[in-house]
């Protein structure tokens, strides 16, 4: 992990690197989980999310901490759905002593700052008109119902005579 | 360290022993993304712990090692079947080291849309002095 804005792309170029990185952090956190407090890492996608299904909806999941709700832009066209915004760099300096101007040292760097946008295709049976999206604890939580007509139903079989 | 008004400040727990060894969990854990800054008074320590209640945050100071601890919480319905996960645990965790220099009994911590901010304020005796020379 000594260049970990090398891996930082967002194309699929680094994706079995990626995955490798994947595998190697698994192994290592499961021996220790302990690093140093001047310690380096590594960053993903940002933000990460998690896609889910229920007979009702699709459910995105965005993992994106520490970022004004009004300032998040969710959009829907042509079947996808785009999340997108800008990060602001915060450094913590209100919880710092005395002033911002004061001299600081960087030990770790791990966290992403910065515009971002991801895209999610949906499927063809979602309905864009009725998206809603929630923020809460730093996930965004974006539900995207599916169409009345596509949603599962049973059908009576009845005996021909 | 100054009030931090709109935030959810939180009472550290300490001192805290961490989990027993028997039984530990197998999954494995998510490693917080943080930052981590160093000025005169003390080191600043902020994490990214997306999903995260306050009431839910654990962190630990056991002799000179930190442990930030927490559940990922999402709420989900539990008819959701999962179709795409970049997330594939539900539990933070991640354990520092602490320099002999660093006050260990006064630290603060703040959580605001799963970011947290931690403030490690150094000993008395470490703050850097102006010392000044005597000419003879």
């Amino acid at each position: 992990m000594l260049f970990p804005s090398m891996l930082r792309t967002s194309g699929d170029w680094f994706a079995d690197f990626e995955q490798l990185y994947d595998r190697m952090d698994e192994l290592l956190a499961g021996r220790s989980g302990i690093s140093s407090i001047r310690a380096v890492g590594r960053g993903g996608a940002f933000p990460a999310l998690n896609v889910g299904t229920s007979p009702e909806a699709t459910e995105i999941y965005a993992f994106a901490p520490g970022i004004d709700p009004n300032s998040i832009d969710v959009s829907v066209e042509k079947g996808l759905l785009a999340i997108s915004g800008e990060r602001p760099e915060d450094h913590g300096k209100s919880a710092g002593s005395g002033n911002g101007s004061e001299e600081r040292t960087a030990y770790a760097n791990e966290r992403f700052f910065g515009r971002f946008r991801r895209v999610v295709a949906l499927n063809d049976d979602a309905d864009p008109g009725r998206v809603e999206a929630t923020y809460r604890n730093g996930v965004l939580k974006i539900v995207v119902p599916r169409r009345e007509s596509s949603k599962p139903r049973q059908i009576q079989v009845t005996s021909g005579s | 360290m100054q009030p931090q008004s709109n935030n959810t400040a939180m009472q550290t727990q300490q001192p805290q022993q961490t989990q027993p060894s028997s039984g530990s969990r197998t999954a494995p854990s998510l490693l917080p993304p943080v930052d981590i800054f160093e000025d005169a008074g003390g080191i600043t320590l902020l994490a990214d712990l997306p999903g995260v209640a306050r009431e839910d945050l654990s962190i630990g100071v056991d002799g000179r090692s930190l442990t930030i601890e927490a559940p990922l919480k999402l709420g989900e319905a539990s008819s959701l079947s999962p179709v795409y996960a970049e997330v594939r645990a539900n539990h933070f965790r991640r354990s520092f080291e602490l320099s002999s220099d660093l006050d260990t009994g006064r630290i603060d911590a703040g959580l605001r849309n799963g970011v947290l901010t931690l403030r490690i304020p150094k000993l008395e005796q470490a703050k850097p002095r102006r010392i000044d020379v005597r000419v003879e």
